[in-house]
């Protein structure tokens, strides 16, 4: 069913209000934004869920005494500074880029979408503020004022991004204004930020943040025990993690059958480019694997399963599913990269959710860690392959809405910049961010060869020299 | 309503130059400190000033951002595309700054400290003066309403911005150290009290001969923006800062650092106010005033009850940070930065060997 609003604005398209040259490399620019929004979206991972994750560890210290976790979360608390950092430098040039890259958008839109960020920008500052004093507060303030300085930071990493996906799902599912004549009038700022697809964004994303840091963070303690060191510090630092992902990872299923209906409904057109549909279909099939073919408008190479689409986005066998025939073919997105997007990020959440199973089940029949080293392999690998995942969903749904930028309101190329120099700013970008991957990786690297004990300036529990 | 949302663009200007502008100025007396042994107490204070609050202190430049982008979007659009280039080197110089500063404190041989910290120190340099030369651009009058529609070169590499690009460098410097000089004597460090007390009164001295020889740069090349500062409100503003500013020399030559932050803080309040009034009533000069380039009444509104909201949480948070920093007791030890490193590189260490 389609919201009849949807095909009012659909027919009320916006050029931007600053018009202008057009911009031969749309594509660069595009190029850059993903480039930084990638780099940056992992470290938000970190802001949403290592807080909550270091303040556990924190309260069981509180509660036992023991300064095995003290040692842990000051550990933790110093990593979670050195990626806020990181965070901070990141997101600032995501805002500079709204504007480099996007003017028209910008200027055409802002006042409409604007507040939220406003919001984002307070939520920000109060992690700013509270980290600071959390991680240097250490041994300087009062256990229990310590501990409550943390909550401020647990809860504007949510509310920050709460606002950021609600302008996501914005340009997803645009509200909120009146078009007339080409020009945008009477925004509602609260409207376009209550957007339809802002909760399912939200809590997929929040519960990607848990996966993509609970199994990097827990794959670190895994290398760990790999290697033989099995003290209760290096526990801690496996279970705690390791936990919120394996509790995260079977509710993101639920919460990704539910995006991909949303989509289903509001974005069909999207959606036949996650699957490779060519024509709208009654009961239609699921493909795996394979690749689309622009000329014949078919997947080849894949392995239909019958109706099973129909039922995944409609919960019914039999119900039609639209195909990118809707649209004319430069109202499509790139089909392939959208379809392989998509396919890498199922085929990796089902399989997280699958090694959260054998924990979790391991853990409450037999009340212990799986024993097999495969296991521990497999949380290894699970931190970056979670990291793909939420890259590949983020390109599923940005590359998905394409050519808009507002969906079926603005095309990406009204909104870029009629600036010169693109390509030399891409360069550029690229070395600075290869820069500045392997300064984080290697500053990571170096704090975790010292041992636990420098944390609390002795023996915390059994923790043995070296190590994480 | 576009009067409180310009006033909120004002407060996040001023603040991020008092509080963004002196890490950028710390930056600066690192970058100049000299060698890594005779400087390694000052790179020492500046790391050890600087941890706790340079993240809170940028939150402020997003802040301006978002404000500018939500109440008055079509400004935005029109300068970030036509000033892409110093903003964007600006942007870059913001990751090279904050990277190089946080891993700094991590680094574990004095080579390794060195380069991160020339990289630091000098992209401190190079922001201000970038993020200085947009605003030239803007007060100039050479930002047209448009994409990309005003000269992508001439727009900021101009008389008028590479003024306000020095004068952001140098005012920088200068309260970073009113602030570092205030900092060394309640950690009781003599000799950081002389040595930034000494940098304050000379840079202190010398943002005031540019600000005043600057004034000649704008009569020449941005002549509506001199008068406007020239007579009125702007007039007044300006003598406000000159005020506040030579207030701000006795006070450090008296050693009253307390004071002198909040006077040093009103000398730049002071100039940015006397900007707005002296292109008024233009945000873009002769191109767009403020009620044309004002977003709607329900955005505006919107904004102003969230910004309102978010101070209510923001104030206090912002008290309880330096309140704990200016009491002390998010102080970390003192270090040298060169001391640090003395047990792990004493073979092979070279002082002498300037960067």
């Amino acid at each position: 069913m389609i919201d009849p609003n949807f095909t009012l604005l659909a027919v009320d398209r916006v050029p931007g209000v600053l018009g202008g040259e057009p911009q031969p490399d749309l594509l660069e620019a595009r190029y850059m934004q993903a480039l930084s929004l990638a780099v940056h979206i992992p470290i938000v991972c970190f802001g949403i869920a290592f807080p909550a994750m270091i303040l556990f560890v924190e309260g069981l210290y509180l509660r036992t005494g023991d300064t095995t976790y003290k040692a842990l979360a000051k550990r933790w608390s110093k990593v979670a500074l050195i990626l806020f950092a990181v965070g901070v430098v990141t997101g600032t040039i995501l805002s500079f880029e709204f504007g480099l890259l996007w003017p028209d958008f910008m200027a055409t839109f802002g006042e409409v979408f604007g507040v939220a960020f406003g919001l984002e920008g307070v939520s920000f500052f109060i992690e700013a503020i509270f980290i600071a004093i959390y991680v240097y507060g250490w041994d300087r303030l009062s256990r229990r004022a310590h501990f409550l300085v943390g909550i401020p930071i647990v809860i504007s990493g949510f509310t920050g991004s709460f606002m950021v996906i609600g302008v996501n799902g914005w340009m997803n599912n645009p509200q909120g204004f009146d078009v007339v004549n080409g020009r945008v009038t009477d925004p509602a700022p609260w409207d376009a930020l209550f957007n339809n697809h802002l909760w399912h964004e939200l809590f997929h994303m929040y519960l990607a943040g848990y996966l993509v840091a609970g199994f990097i963070v827990a794959g670190v303690y895994a290398t760990a025990w790999l290697r033989g060191r099995r003290d209760r510090y290096h526990r801690a630092g496996l279970v705690v993690p390791l936990t919120f992902a394996a509790l995260a990872a079977p509710m993101q299923v639920v919460v990704g059958d539910w995006a991909g209906r949303t989509v289903a409904e509001d974005q069909p057109v999207k959606l036949a480019a996650f699957e490779g549909l060519p024509r709208t279909t009654d009961g239609a099939p699921f493909t795996l694997g394979g690749y689309y073919d622009e000329q014949d408008g078919e997947v080849k190479y894949g392995i239909e399963f019958p109706k099973l689409l129909s039922i995944l986005a409609f919960h019914d066998p039999n119900a039609r599913v639209e195909g990118l025939n809707i649209v004319p073919a430069d109202d499509r997105p790139p089909v392939n990269v959208v379809r392989f997007a998509f396919q890498t990020m199922i085929a990796i959440g089902t399989a997280l959710a699958l090694l959260a199973t054998v924990y979790l089940l391991t853990w409450v029949r037999r009340r212990r860690l799986p024993r097999s080293r495969w296991f521990y392999r497999a949380v290894v690998a699970a931190g970056p392959l979670a990291l793909v995942a939420l890259i590949s969903g983020w390109i599923t749904t940005e590359v998905g809405r394409q050519p808009w930028v507002v969906y079926e309101v603005m095309r990406t190329s009204q909104a870029v910049t009629a600036a010169d120099g693109l390509e030399v700013g891409l360069v550029f970008l690229i070395l600075v961010y290869v820069g500045l991957a392997t300064a984080v990786v290697w500053l990571l690297r170096r704090l975790s060869r010292r041992p636990p004990e420098v944390e609390v300036g002795g023996a915390p529990g059994t923790g043995p020299a070296g190590g994480y | 309503m576009a009067e409180i949302c310009l006033g909120f663009v004002v407060l996040g200007v001023t603040a991020y130059a008092v509080l963004g502008g002196a890490d950028f100025g710390a930056g600066f007396w690192d970058l100049t400190a000299g060698g890594a042994e005779r400087g390694g107490r000052l790179r020492g204070m500046v790391q050890r000033s600087m941890s706790p609050v340079w993240e809170a202190n940028h939150v402020w430049l997003i802040f301006v951002l978002v404000i500018v982008w939500t109440a008055f979007p079509v400004v935005f659009g029109s300068l970030t595309s036509t000033l892409s280039i110093p903003l964007f080197l600006a942007a870059v110089g913001i990751i090279f700054r904050g990277t190089a500063f946080a891993l700094r404190g991590q680094a574990a041989t004095i080579n390794e400290a060195r380069t991160l910290g020339a990289m630091f120190a000098l992209s401190s340099v190079l922001v201000p003066f970038f993020l200085g030369a947009t605003l030239g651009g803007i007060a100039s009058g050479r930002v047209p309403v448009g994409n990309a529609d005003g000269d992508a070169v001439t727009s900021w590499l101009n008389a008028t911005s590479v003024l306000i690009g020095v004068l952001a460098v140098i005012t920088g410097a200068y309260l970073a150290a009113v602030y570092l000089a205030g900092d060394a004597r309640r950690a009781e460090l003599p000799d950081m009290v002389r040595a930034f007390r000494a940098r304050a009164l000379v840079s202190g001295a010398v943002a005031g001969v540019v600000a005043l020889g600057g004034l000649f740069v704008l009569r020449e090349d941005a002549r509506p923006l001199y008068d406007g500062l020239t007579s009125g409100g702007g007039l007044v503003m300006v003598i406000l800062s000159a005020v506040a500013g030579l207030a701000t020399l006795f006070l450090v030559w008296n050693e009253r650092y307390g004071l002198a932050r909040v006077t040093a803080a009103a000398a730049v309040a002071a100039i940015t106010v006397g900007w707005v009034l002296a292109q008024d009533p233009y945000v873009l000069p002769d191109e767009l005033t403020l009620d044309q380039a004002a977003a709607s009444d329900a955005t505006l509104t919107a904004l102003v009850i969230s910004v309102a909201a978010g101070l209510i949480v923001l104030v206090p948070s912002l008290w309880y940070l330096y309140r704990l920093v200016l009491q002390g007791r998010l102080d970390q030890q003192f270090e040298p930065l060169d001391q640090r490193f003395r047990p792990l590189t004493a073979g092979d260490e070279n002082p002498e060997r300037d960067r």
